[in-house]
């Protein structure tokens, strides 16, 4: 029944070897296995957009991919992109406009939001809007969160200059 | 920055520097969660965790005839399996009545059922296991027969009581209440304009995006319980798992850490997480339950479902006479523990027609069970129903009489001279400001140019619609509420500052942080009225064991209610550090002042002596102080509001929306929201705020609803079938705010949480009904899908 497969993969830049349960979804073994809670799951089937992390690049919902389906991939987490400072911008902007209260689509929403500033650098407000839709927020009303990235499109696209 | 403060912030003519109350600081304890460093329930780690998982009513209604779980119990992983006598030996069951709702009655409530199940979802069985995935195979081998039962599903059969789902109770009406002031056949008899209509709403529930969550770690050694707590109210919940588990209230702590969103889904007492309480007890280890997102639309609270027939008399001239109600509202089988599901209809009976002067009021009003799943408090508790049909109504009558709506506003809304005023339900206001709000909300709006364009679109069959919906709130509740009634419900709250000996100030409050910036604003009270600088101020909220005693954070009172506490206690402190600095520095108290973390000359503000050495002397060379001198560097006060029952505030929204008339689509282009909560400790955490209320107020205008089929099967329970709001159908929300700050506390802070929650259905509404006026069309059922939309325009 939890036939467990050897897994390796790259998490933040760390080599991690496990034996996983087939059955276990990505963000499981992310948050009971390696303890990084700061990838969330408030559906897992695919609808909310907490759950989102960084698979070779591409964002992911952790909770629609089988952590074996992992292995030998490069896997980023909220925890990895705020140690290496890639996204300190972003959640200054956040920080400052007040673009969170409870948090705890916060995680999945920077990623989807980094996603945006990295694909479409010229995006407009409604392209904002679009691409984070896939991203459920219950709490603040999406503005602040919009402003905040637009805010850092701004920032990034005058830094660029 | 200056941070000194002279409050009452209020008093008239001030001008005096409010520190950091009225600025958009950033909170301090967003990083950890923007770094995804936060503590929620489930990131919690402990040694022995048992998970728990539950075995739930597949019927509505049906008796079990045969449970066995002897082989899920020996399923790989499973520690133990309970059926409802087991866990009752361990936890008393509860009945959620309250004294001052004349006459509601309940059923018992088990933490697991025991012989029936009542709604589709109910638990009859647990089942322990070492993982999550072991206790949801082992689930698969809990063996049960089961007899159908009749079911009841809809209210008015419901109330009509052929079938009646608990015996004991007689019928199936929870409560009623009844109120009239005596006058109102006669006013409809002499009125030139009666208008009436029925208005519907859907159920639908919080979706708080973390799910309900306990992990309780019962200690055998010393017969104590510490419970890790998803919850808006832990002292409530320390007052319940004692009473209910037989463990002294001193022996139980509860800690929440950070909860994911609550917005009243987290405020009462659910069977499965009592049951969680008690197996920890059972089987003395930590025992974790995180309901997942199916069991979220399953058994978290819904709210609304009503049905309200509403009827208003007016003048030739546009004058209000009176209004006669009768609402209709189902709360599934049980009155929830320990607030009631009587208090949302109670509310709506409350504030119906409550931004306006009519003197005379009709109301009848009946809460029925169904074999449904539970319905009670939920952000903004009756006001989106309340606000909805009044100003439904309202338009309705404003169109009858061919007034323009805001024209037809401005002739009955209570003047803003007319405070102290009370309301024909009885309720009171201290002071409002409803002409001032609709005036700004206009001129933000443009209404005027609006309107022009509106007309301007039509002739090339572009359909807006403008929609205005005023109304007033319950915030800042006093014992009134809850525990006239009985229940164990603190009303007041309390705050403790500390001056560290580094300087630093620590903050220790009972009202509690969901997300909405209470921690933050409490800083700013905290750093303004002791004189240091934000960044000098720590604070703890959510723990039992550690912060004064208190009610929480619900109705809307964290900031009026907490906040007076920590300005008091700051007020307290501030004065006691003069005391030390005075004996320090042999000068008369009164020339000495507090600025920056500085003792400073009240006069020429030059710096005498810093906090950090003030510190250092208190603590550390007291022996240097007088001696029969003791500093108290740590002080405790606490607040309770007493001569209103609730500080009543008001506000108004706007609505603009595109009316596809081939889809019958509803594009929403802006809303406007004027509010009026008193003193703003935070522009930006309020105007957040009101907007992610506005938008929850949207989605059950537009979007959510718990459907069930007529066998009581929720047929959308799952993230893909209950649409919620997302960002891309959300418009941009203006907010604009009146400051009328009630004198009943020195701060002046009413509630602001749930303004936008109570306004945005009604206002949406009126919006598409706005747009549809071209096609002499209405729609008055909640959600207004695409779907009643057409069917409105006769199209389907
Ligand atoms: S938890 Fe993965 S999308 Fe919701
Ligand atoms: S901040 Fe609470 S869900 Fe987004």
């Amino acid at each position: 029944m939890d036939d467990t497969l050897p897994t390796t993969l790259i998490v933040n830049g760390e080599r991690v070897t496990r034996n996983v349960a087939a059955r276990q979804h990505l963000s499981d073994f992310l948050r009971d296995e390696l303890g990084l809670t700061g990838s969330h799951t408030a559906c897992e089937h695919g609808v909310c957009g907490a759950c989102t992390v960084r698979v070779d690049g591409a964002i992911v919902r952790g909770c629609l991919m089988l952590a074996v389906q992992a292995n030998g991939r490069k896997v980023d987490t909220i925890e990895g992109l705020s140690d290496s400072g890639e996204i300190a911008d972003l959640q200054e902007a956040f920080h400052r406009r007040n673009a969170l209260q409870c948090g705890f689509c916060t995680p999945g929403m920077l990623m989807a939001a980094q996603d945006l500033l990295t694909s479409q650098p010229e995006a407009t407000r409604e392209e904002v809007r679009e691409h984070l839709s896939g991203n459920l927020c219950r709490c603040t009303g999406y503005q602040a969160i919009v402003d905040a990235v637009e805010d850092v499109l701004g920032s990034r696209r005058r830094g660029r200059k | 920055m200056n941070a000194r403060a002279e409050l009452p912030l209020h008093a008239p003519g001030a001008t005096t520097d409010k520190g950091y109350i009225g600025q958009s600081v950033p909170r301090p304890n967003a990083r950890r969660l923007l770094q995804g460093r936060g503590a929620y329930v489930d990131d919690l780690r402990f040694a022995r965790l048992a998970h728990v998982v539950f075995f739930r009513s597949p019927y509505a209604h049906a008796r079990l005839k045969r449970l066995d779980l002897s082989k899920a119990a020996r399923q790989p992983g499973v520690i133990a399996a309970f059926d409802g006598r087991a866990v009752a030996e361990y936890c008393k069951p509860w009945v959620g009545v309250l004294g001052h709702l004349k006459g509601i009655k309940s059923p018992p409530q088990f933490a697991i059922a025991i012989e029936r199940a009542c709604c589709q979802g109910e638990a009859v069985a647990a089942v322990v296991a070492e993982t999550r995935a072991q206790g949801e195979d082992a689930l698969q081998h809990v063996e049960a027969d089961w007899e159908e039962l009749p079911v009841v599903t809809d209210m008015e059969e419901a109330l009509a009581g052929k079938v009646v789902i608990h015996a004991d109770l007689g019928d199936n009406v929870c409560f009623t209440r009844g109120l009239d002031t005596g006058g109102v056949d006669e006013a409809f008899a002499k009125a030139d304009v009666i208008v009436e209509e029925t208005y519907e709403f859907g159920r639908h529930t919080g979706v708080t995006l973390e799910g309900r969550s306990i992990l309780a770690d019962y200690n055998a050694a010393e017969h104590t319980l510490t419970v890790y707590h998803s919850t808006q109210a832990p002292h409530m919940m320390q007052d319940v798992f004692s009473r209910h588990l037989g463990i002294p209230e001193a022996n139980v702590r509860v800690i929440c850490k950070d909860v994911g969103g609550s917005f009243g889904i987290k405020v009462h007492v659910y069977p499965d997480e009592m049951a969680t309480a008690a197996i920890s007890v059972m089987l003395r280890r930590p025992v974790k339950f995180i309901a997942d997102r199916l069991e979220s639309f399953l058994t978290d609270i819904h709210a609304r479902e009503h049905k309200a027939r509403v009827r208003i008399a007016c003048t030739r001239e546009g004058e209000i006479l009176a209004f006669d109600l009768w609402d209709l509202t189902a709360i599934g089988p049980y009155s929830v523990y320990p607030r009631t599901s009587g208090i949302e209809g109670n509310q709506v009976v409350n504030l119906t027609g409550g931004p306006y002067k009519h003197q005379q009021y009709r109301a009848q009003m009946n809460v029925v069970f169904t074999n449904k799943n539970v319905t009670c408090q939920y952000r903004a508790v009756g006001h989106p129903i309340a606000v909805a049909l009044t100003e439904g109504i309202v338009d309705l009558a404003a169109e009858k009489l061919g007034i323009d709506p805001a024209e037809f506003r401005r002739k009955n809304l209570i003047p803003d001279s007319a405070y102290p005023y009370t309301f024909p339900s009885g309720i009171k206001f201290e002071k409002l400001s409803h002409h001032q709000s609709l005036d700004r909300l206009l001129e933000l709006m443009s209404y005027k140019e609006l309107r022009e364009e509106q007309r301007a679109l039509r002739d090339k069959s572009i359909y807006r619609g403008i929609g205005l919906a005023a109304m007033i709130e319950v915030t800042n509740p006093s014992p009134a509420f809850y525990g006239v009634g009985g229940a164990r419900i603190s009303a007041q709250d309390g705050a403790t500052l500390r001056l560290e000996p580094t300087g630093m100030v620590t903050c220790i409050a009972s009202v509690t942080e969901q997300g909405q910036g209470t921690e933050g604003a409490m800083a700013q009270i905290a750093a303004s009225a002791v004189g240091v600088a934000l960044d000098k101020v720590r604070v703890i909220t959510g723990d039992t064991g550690v912060t004064p005693y208190g009610g929480g954070t619900w109705a809307s009172r964290g900031a009026g209610i907490g906040g007076e506490a920590v300005l008091q206690a700051g007020r307290a402190l501030r004065s006691n550090i003069l005391e030390v600095a005075a004996h320090i520095l042999h000068a008369d108290r009164a020339e000495l002042d507090i600025v920056g973390g500085e003792v400073v000359n009240r006069l020429t503000l030059e710096s005498r002596l810093p906090l950090v050495e003030l510190g250092r002397v208190a603590y550390f060379r007291p022996d240097t102080l007088p001696l029969k001198f003791q500093s108290e560097l740590t002080v405790t006060r606490h607040y309770t509001p007493r001569e209103y029952g609730f500080t009543f505030t008001n506000g108004i929204q706007a609505c603009l929306v595109e009316v596809d008339v081939e889809t019958g689509f509803v594009k929403l282009l802006k809303h406007w929201c004027v509010e009026d909560c008193g003193t703003i400790i935070n522009p930006m955490l309020v105007d957040e705020q009101i907007r992610g209320g506005v938008v929850q107020g949207i989605g059950a205008a537009l979007y959510e609803e718990c459907l069930y089929s007529a066998e009581g099967q929720l047929l959308n329970g799952s993230l893909a079938d209950y649409l919620v709001p997302m960002s891309a159908e959300m418009p941009d929300i203006i907010v604009a705010h009146i400051e009328t700050p009630p004198r009943q506390s020195d701060l002046g802070a009413k509630g602001a949480g749930e303004a936008g929650t109570a306004g945005a259905p009604g206002a949406v509404m009126n919006a598409i009904n706005d747009a549809l006026r071209p096609f002499k069309a209405r729609v008055a059922a909640q959600p207004f899908t695409p779907q009643r939309v057409l069917q409105a325009l006769g199209k389907v």
